[in-house]
């Protein structure tokens, strides 16, 4: 078992003709992936990289049954993407842009509430279970199938820590990074419901970063939900300077929360085992684990 | 982006919420010149600085104990707040200790008719993922007091805008009558309006006061607007307010690098933001002190690279420099590899270099950088990378101390 995605998802890749879609297209077909086909408004009929190209999503699932899909379109369209996947019925998406404005995504918000698609992202590396499906952007070769699940807030930082779950050769189920954007789809207490539910997940590690609320809701569900899966979490940015304030709105709105204290706080009291250094992710798990 | 307070109520008459006479100066002639073109007797002139908590700053290494707020009942008065408050440092408990220079004041006529203070602010609440409106019965510089329980939040809908039921609701609890809670829909729906359409993230205006006569306005404004929304909004970028960068600050942003200034000795450079975070983490966690902190972005072309390396090394406080890169994707070892190279070859490096890379191309590269021969300390992983950069860091410090001990030794021998 895995989360999410496995063997048989079926994927199209909206902007495919681009850059950045190329060149992912490209890895993702190389990893045994199954990618269907791409979306590029006035190419439809095309083919690239021997994929069938279409004018629209609903286009693209009509003729290739795709259940999950990529989005590598510039940030100025990319909401418009999101919904156009969202009204075909995609069931996954996995939105990669970043630097999208933030009302944009509150309005994809309104779309997603009263839909039956998740969306991962924006601003994301994606999501892989190793050696079935790799939907986004995350280097392969680090990556080893294995007992771990892995959710994080941070791209960059989502290797380091799935480097160390595989030099520690406890491998990954699958891995999760739900983007850094204030406004985003899947939170980390709905992965971390997934992996709890998820028979290949021993153990899972959770990535956060200094800002917003999602740690402390995530400490807070596995306080409501116990859990006899250890969980390691690490938050970044404890010695990051604070910056100039603007006004008390933001203040205010995080009642208190967002702070790396406050929520390595939260964490520790759900019972979640904390990773004091980005160094120790991987030891710290297989300890916890060692242990268990 | 912030805007200043006199660039906001600019946008703030626009839309139609109501605010005093003022003008913007950067001399202390200039204030008095639009102190006298205001029909008023008294007049309140304010340090523009991108932080709030003016009123209870103070002007750094100046004998002025009045803060960046200050009442003037003449025009001798203004000039005098002017020539205290522009081109000196105020501190106030949003800048942090560093405090920010004042290169502008903002003379706006005074209104001493204020019966009470409300605050009002909209932004979007990332809990819930929806436009907001924040407002409390007591606003100005008691907001810090007030309890975060008693500030009344609704919900807008993006689609719909600010419902005259929301704002009624909201105008009983803060005690408003008929004609205030018609203002108060007004000025919410003009809050609304700037707030979608030049793609704000923060709106707020503390106090919003009410008047005698039972008038609500806006005495202070801030706007801030979503950096990632500005390239549909090009004529806001003219409001950008260049000195409010710090050395290195400015240069990073135009060539898209997040770049932030610290006072240690290890200068950082690390591929993506959470990386960033991270390294500083791992260095801090053994005893180090970072010098500053370059994040680049995972689409970096070796161009950019070369600049980020610039900027790190270009650091006078650097003893050391720690390049920590996670290639995956776009982001490759090699390319952060050819940028060091390259830079090396134009400037060799003061400071010793620590290289960690991994994912990516990393074999590749590091085969790469090891045949052109370059002096450079390599890591085997992050801990291993932080040890490395913190010791030479101080090696070099050691140095420095030791050459200075001899010299002064070598002179008293002599």
């Amino acid at each position: 078992m895995s989360v999410l995605v496995d063997k048989n998802t079926k994927v199209i890749c909206q902007g495919i003709t681009g850059q950045q879609g190329t060149f992912y297209t490209e890895q993702v077909l190389s990893s045994g992936t199954q990618m269907v086909g791409g979306v590029r408004p006035g190419k439809g009929g095309s083919r690239h990289l021997g994929l069938p190209v279409f004018d629209t999503v609903q286009e693209a699932v009509a003729a290739t049954e795709a259940e999950a899909s990529v989005i590598f379109v510039p940030r100025a369209q990319a909401a418009g993407a999101i919904m156009e996947a969202i009204d075909a019925g995609i069931g996954l998406v996995v939105c990669v842009t970043e630097r999208i404005p933030v009302l944009d995504m509150v309005k994809v918000k309104q779309a997603l509430g009263s839909s039956n698609t998740r969306l991962i992202g924006p601003n994301c590396p994606g999501i892989i279970t190793p050696a079935e499906c790799c939907i986004g952007i995350m280097p392969q070769e680090i990556f080893q199938r294995g007992r771990i699940g892995i959710i994080s807030r941070t791209g960059t930082l989502t290797y380091e820590a799935v480097w160390q779950t595989t030099t520690h050769n406890l491998g990954q189920s699958t891995c999760i990074g739900i983007g850094a954007d204030p406004v985003h789809g899947l939170s980390f207490s709905d992965c971390l419901e997934m992996f709890m539910r998820d028979n290949e997940t021993e153990g899972i590690v959770l990535i956060g970063e200094i800002g917003g609320i999602e740690e402390e809701d995530a400490a807070e569900y596995v306080r409501a939900n116990k859990t006899s899966k250890p969980i390691v979490g690490y938050v970044a940015g404890r010695f990051a300077p604070t910056g100039r304030r603007m006004g008390h709105a933001g203040a205010i709105i995080q009642r208190g929360a967002g702070g790396a204290e406050e929520k390595l706080e939260a964490m520790a009291s759900a019972g979640i085992h904390i990773a004091n250094s980005p160094v120790t992710i991987g030891a710290t798990m297989a300890k916890v684990l060692a242990s268990a | 982006m912030n805007l200043h307070e006199y660039q906001a109520k600019q946008l703030f008459s626009e839309c139609g919420i109501p605010v005093l006479a003022g003008g913007m100066a950067t001399s202390a002639t200039d204030a008095v010149r639009v102190a006298q073109q205001m029909d008023t007797t008294g007049w309140i002139v304010k340090a523009q600085i991108h932080a709030g908590g003016r009123g209870v700053g103070y002007f750094e290494g100046t004998q002025t104990e009045q803060g960046g707020i200050r009442i003037a009942d003449s025009t001798d008065a203004v000039r005098q707040a002017a020539v205290d408050m522009l081109g000196h440092v105020l501190v106030t408990p949003q800048t942090g200790p560093s405090g920010r220079e004042v290169k502008y004041v903002y003379v706006e006529q005074y209104d001493d008719d204020v019966q009470r203070e409300l605050y009002l602010a909209m932004l979007v609440e990332h809990r819930t993922s929806q436009v907001t409106l924040l407002a409390s019965a007591t606003g100005g510089e008691d907001i810090e007091s007030v309890s975060l329980e008693s500030i009344l939040d609704q919900p807008i809908d993006i689609n719909a805008g600010v419902t005259i039921q929301e704002v009624s609701e909201m105008a009983t609890k803060l005690g408003l009558d008929d004609s205030q809670t018609e203002q108060l829909h007004s000025i919410a729906r003009a809050m609304f309006e700037l707030f979608t359409q030049r793609d704000a993230t923060l709106i707020e205006i503390n106090p919003l006061a009410v008047n005698t006569e039972g008038r609500l306005i806006a005495l202070d404004a801030t706007v801030t607007l979503d950096d990632n929304a500005l390239f549909r909004h090009p004529e806001m970028e003219q409001l950008r307010d260049r000195n409010e960068f710090l050395v290195g600050e400015l240069e990073a942003v135009e060539h898209g690098l997040n770049y932030v200034k610290l006072n240690g000795n290890v200068g950082c450079l690390a591929s993506g933001a959470g990386l960033s975070l991270a390294t500083l983490d791992a260095i801090k966690l053994i005893g180090g002190e970072p010098a500053n902190f370059l994040d680049v972005p995972p689409v970096a072309e070796v161009g950019r690279v070369k600049q980020a390396l610039r900027l790190v090394t270009s650091d006078p406080g650097v003893e050391s420099i720690l390049v920590n890169v996670f290639g995956g994707g776009i982001m490759r070892c090699d390319t952060i590899a050819d940028a060091l190279i390259m830079v090396n070859r134009e400037t060799p490096m003061r400071v010793p270099l620590v290289v960690r890379l991994a994912g990516t191309n990393a074999d590749f590269a590091l085969r790469r950088l090891r045949d052109t021969g370059l002096s450079i300390i390599y890591a085997q992983n992050l801990a291993d990378a932080a040890e490395r950069a913190v010791s030479a860091a101080k090696h070099k410090e050691q140095a420095v101390r030791r050459s200075w001990w001899e010299r002064v030794m070598g002179s008293q021998k002599s």
